[in-house]
């Protein structure tokens, strides 16, 4: 990974301890398909977007048309190369597209183009936190490949929608690190947050352009070898990941604690049944007899590109988490709100930048600007409140222009109209007072109407200052300096 | 104007001058065609859009438009080869009825100088062959003597063109498919560079290894027809960048001081008598040109053949695997579609739409690439190839080109030696290494076997010297003893 990371790897890290269930340990590992975000997928020129019609996204190369040959796409190979780095992986110099070849009518060619024994990244690691422990898992391997088209049954009829086939494919393959289910769930939100921040994917698990497959055995605890594990495909949600992992685990440990026998297998998730069911044991698994494609050459890259791709690496979101806590002097909490999406962050440092004030900042991002947008589902990217504008908010209040109250007002309103802060406060009047002499007129107005107040304050009974407060800031509507009323409201109680 | 012996520079040029028009060339040879074509069986589908592509040559001719090099030649097309609007079968029952929607490469850039194709021509399945023998379209014949084989694979692009049912042919080429034929059949075909030409729109056989290169009655139309097709091609990324030479431009008889090489290992009496008197008689000729002899030594050719076989039906097994029956082709007709299992879908349209001999090859070559056998199999196979290119590029730093017989008969007659594959397996000994080790390789004919079947003599060069065994082969034509004489069928 970048010069960073390598500091991240000098800390301590502490692994979190102790996954132990029922005398067993989990061992997880997990594959994401991470469908790359290019305009054409990887083989042709065909278009990748999503809302086509059916069978609208395709070729005479992607549907596999005698005598079509695949050209790779240079921009997958970019996006690959980008991710490669951010997990740390070494970049081969050399990588070769091999056939995978089985049959399936939703595979064009009879075969699928995927990287097989020499993938172009192999050999990284990730990190993140679950609580306050720092997690590494090591990556095997992340290779590319292409899709395949969609098959949808309808009774006795399958249609095939070809959009899908050759959409570039990442598959990042872990190692057998993991050892809980939230532990799994975590590693799958941590890919997601890397390639949505090199803007490789838009990560949209629902979608399918992330899909996760989880490989989960258990063994006794202290046992040497690694147990029989099974597949878990398709899990479109870390939710899902979770509870799935979490099934199989105990179903495991039950079936090896009644005396059972675990199978290698592949199980398919049900989320409303919350269990895995088998969708096909080792004995009907095929032989793909791979071999290296000859219609395309292997992929030779240049130290000096790869080099100079590294050096273009935004940076990554633990890198952003590690410095907004020592920058910002934030929470872990905070941070990992604010780095969970690298729009937010930016949208974050740049209001605090602006305003000066990172806590006030942060604390407006995720109080009322992320309620809005979860409420209203709305993008970050797509707020009607800009950043400059929220950092115009804040400094109102840090200049005393407006209070802490009457600014969630002002938010409110600027979340509707998309006016600035300035705008709204002069059009309605709500700059706050800080005149003395307008100050001094409210006071003592309401002194005068309260004669009883004013003698149960000169008799001990300070509660009542609070009673006065309120009355004058009603008076004000809201509007006069809170600081000042409670300075001058003190002179003129002691004075009587 | 002898439309029969013209070549493509005459017919070019007189088309152009408006002397004769593309129209009149092409009805000549569409009647020639279509008159000799049930005796020869040569051509699968004649294009019935040929004189409408030919009015429109004449049109942008009078319109005052600079056509290319081929202007008005008249092309017939191996049917491995995709023709947009043009049915495109592979020799196989599997593609019955299958219309490409676009044209190969080679297609487009004939057309765009100029050709006019008038036809799909037989060929072994999926060129899977060397006698045309395994067509589903039935056999095509030698136009020397209609008992015998035309070669294979491309066997209707070699009787088509001896017979002059075209002005020129496109073959392919994997292990000797241009070649052979070309041998047996009296023309010149030339296998170029593994990259020279695009293999977009050719049906797959064998990837690393298929080539597709023009078959004509003379070098100087080979060498101009290869300088058209040739070259760089974005749909295609195993085609070198390399620049196209002017082939028929930079073409000399003058051979003076060139060193001709003789592999060691061809030398031990493999071939008949009659390839050997052929050979031995365009060896004194060159010789007599101010050739120089040189002996090379490539021990790995032995393995030629058990090489070829082990690569070509490995891709082979996987590039038909997208031949099921689903999208394209033919499909079984099924009683009760729906309650047939996937696999069964596939198999009985695989088993009825492929011949025996693409059956036996798609079986070797699934063995071949199996788990537990693809190391023994396919990847010691690779690994050998690798060597035997290292062999062969020691070999060309001693000489220019590798002369060699092109088979070690004569056409053999139909049915001879279909019933034996080993037998017919050995045909490609002398061709097979050319397209194993990515070389240019030719055929040119030379002389005529006791039973007055045509035979070739073969030229190598080492990758991207199209130009040297063009010239060898110009010099050999130059006094060829078969010049002038025609086939029985003509």
């Amino acid at each position: 990974m970048s010069i960073d990371q390598n500091k991240i790897n000098n800390e301590v890290v502490t692994e979190i301890q102790n996954h132990f269930i029922r005398g067993y340990e989990a061992v997880i590992g997990i594959e994401v398909h991470v469908q790359l975000k290019t305009k054409s997928k990887i083989f042709c020129s065909d278009s990748t977007h999503f809302d086509a019609a059916d069978n609208e996204n395709t070729s005479p190369v992607s549907v596999g048309m005698p005598g079509t040959l695949p050209v790779l796409n240079r921009q997958v190979v970019k996006m690959a190369i980008k991710t490669g780095l951010a997990l740390g992986c070494k970049i081969q110099e050399k990588s070769v597209f091999a056939r995978k070849n089985y049959f399936y009518p939703d595979l064009s060619k009879g075969y699928q183009i995927s990287q097989f024994n020499q993938p172009t990244c192999e050999h990284g690691k990730v990190y993140f936190y679950v609580g306050n422990s720092k997690k590494i898992v090591s990556i095997t391997r992340a290779h590319l490949e292409e899709d395949a088209g969609k098959s949808t049954h309808f009774g006795q009829y399958t249609l095939i929608n070809y959009n899908r086939a050759g959409i570039p494919l990442l598959e990042i393959v872990s190692g057998p690190d993991l050892r809980s289910a939230i532990e799994a769930a975590e590693y799958a939100k941590t890919i997601r947050n890397i390639v949505q921040y090199l803007d490789v994917c838009d990560g949209n698990l629902e979608e399918g352009s992330l899909r996760c497959d989880c490989n989960v055995s258990v063994r006794k605890i202290g046992a040497p070898k690694l147990g029989t594990r099974v597949e878990i495909k398709n899990l479109n949600s870390f939710r899902f990941i979770e509870k799935a992992v979490d099934y199989e685990i105990e179903r495991q440990i039950d079936t090896l604690d009644s005396g059972g026998q675990i199978f290698q297998e592949t199980r398919l998730y049900d989320p409303d049944k919350n269990r895995t069911v088998v969708m096909r044991t080792k004995e009907d698994d095929d032989d793909y007899r791979y071999f290296s494609d000859p219609d395309l050459l292997p992929l030779l890259l240049r130290p000096s590109d790869i080099e100079k791709m590294r050096a273009q690496l935004p940076e990554l979101p633990l890198e952003k988490l590690e410095r907004f806590k020592n920058q910002f002097s934030l929470p872990q909490a905070d941070c990992e709100i604010l780095t969970s999406d690298r729009n937010l962050a930016d949208y974050f440092e740049s209001a605090g930048k602006i305003s000066n004030n990172y806590k006030s900042a942060a604390n407006w991002v995720m109080g009322e600007l992320l309620r809005e947008l979860h409420q209203n589902k709305i993008e970050i990217l797509k707020s009607p409140i800009k950043s400059e504008h929220l950092a115009e908010l804040i400094q109102m209040i840090d200049q005393n222009k407006i209070s802490g109250k009457i600014a969630k007002v002002v938010f409110s309103e600027m979340w509707l109209t998309s006016k600035t802060a300035n705008t709204i406060v002069s059009e309605k009047g709500y700059t706050q007072v800080s005149d003395s002499k307008a100050i001094e007129q409210i006071i003592d107005a309401v002194l005068l109407e309260n004669p009883t107040q004013i003698a149960d304050y000169k008799s001990g009974k300070t509660k009542v200052f609070g009673f006065f407060v309120g009355a004058i800031m009603k008076q004000s509507k809201g509007q006069a300096n809170p600081d000042i009323v409670n300075k001058i409201l003190k002179q003129r109680l002691e004075s009587k | 104007m002898n439309l029969l012996t013209a070549t493509f520079y005459d017919i070019s040029t007189a088309v152009k001058a408006k002397k004769i028009s593309a129209v009149e060339v092409t009805n000549f040879f569409l009647t020639r065609a279509e008159k000799l074509n049930p005796t020869l069986n040569a051509f699968t589908h004649f294009n019935k859009n040929a004189v409408i592509d030919a009015q429109k040559i004449d049109a942008e001719i009078i319109a005052g438009k600079n056509l290319g090099p081929l202007a008005g030649v008249v092309f017939g097309i191996k049917d491995m080869l995709c023709t947009k609007g043009m049915p495109t079968t592979a020799g196989s029952k599997i593609l019955q009825g299958f219309i490409p929607p676009c044209d190969a490469t080679v297609v487009a850039r004939l057309k765009n100088a100029g050709a006019i194709i008038i036809g799909k021509l037989n060929q072994d399945e999926f060129a899977m062959g060397s006698s045309n023998e395994t067509s589903y379209y039935g056999n095509c014949k030698n136009p020397w003597n209609i008992d015998y084989v035309p070669g294979g694979s491309s066997g209707g692009s070699a009787s088509a063109q001896s017979a002059r049912l075209t002005m020129g042919t496109i073959g392919t080429d994997t292990g000797g498919s241009i070649r052979q034929p070309s041998s047996f059949c009296g023309i010149v075909g030339i296998k170029p560079t593994y990259g020279r030409v695009s293999r977009y729109g050719i049906i797959a056989y064998a990837s690393s290894l298929d080539q597709a290169g023009p078959m004509t009655s003379t070098v100087t139309d080979a060498a101009l027809a290869l300088e058209v097709i040739c070259g760089v091609d974005e749909h295609d990324s195993t085609t070198s960048n390399k620049s196209v030479d002017l082939f028929s431009k930079n073409l000399t008889t003058n051979i003076k001081g060139l060193k001709i090489g003789l592999i060691k290992e061809f030398m031990a009496g493999q071939s008949d008598a009659d390839v050997e008197k052929v050979f031995s008689s365009a060896l004194e000729t060159l010789k007599k040109m101010g050739a120089e002899i040189v002996e090379v030594s490539i021990p790995l050719t032995e393995f030629a053949v058990p090489m070829y076989y082990l690569i070509s039906a490995s891709e082979a097994s996987s590039n038909l695997a997208r031949y099921d029956g689903v999208k394209y082709g033919y499909r079984s007709e099924f009683q009760n579609l729906s309650s047939l299992a996937l696999d069964d879908f596939y198999g009985q349209t695989r088993a009825e739409g492929f011949g025996p001999e693409v059956q036996r090859r798609i079986m070797l070559g699934t063995y071949c690439l199996s788990a537990g056998f693809v190391d023994a199999y396919y990847n010691k196979a690779c690994q050998v190839r690798r060597l035997l290119k290292n062999q062969y590029i020691e070999a060309f730093k001693k000489c220019d080109v590798i002369f060699s017989p092109v088979t070690t008969t004569p056409a053999f007659k139909i049915g001879e030696k279909s019933e034996d594959p080993l037998k017919m397996y050995l045909n490609d000994i002398f061709t097979t290494s050319t397209n194993l080790a990515g070389l240019a390789g030719m055929s040119v004919p030379f002389g005529l076997s006791s039973k007055n079947l045509p035979i070739g003599v073969q030229l190598t060069s080492a990758p991207f010297q199209e130009q040297k065994i063009l010239n060898v082969a110009l010099a050999l034509e130059s006094v060829s003893p078969v010049e002038g004489k025609t086939p029985n069928v003509y």
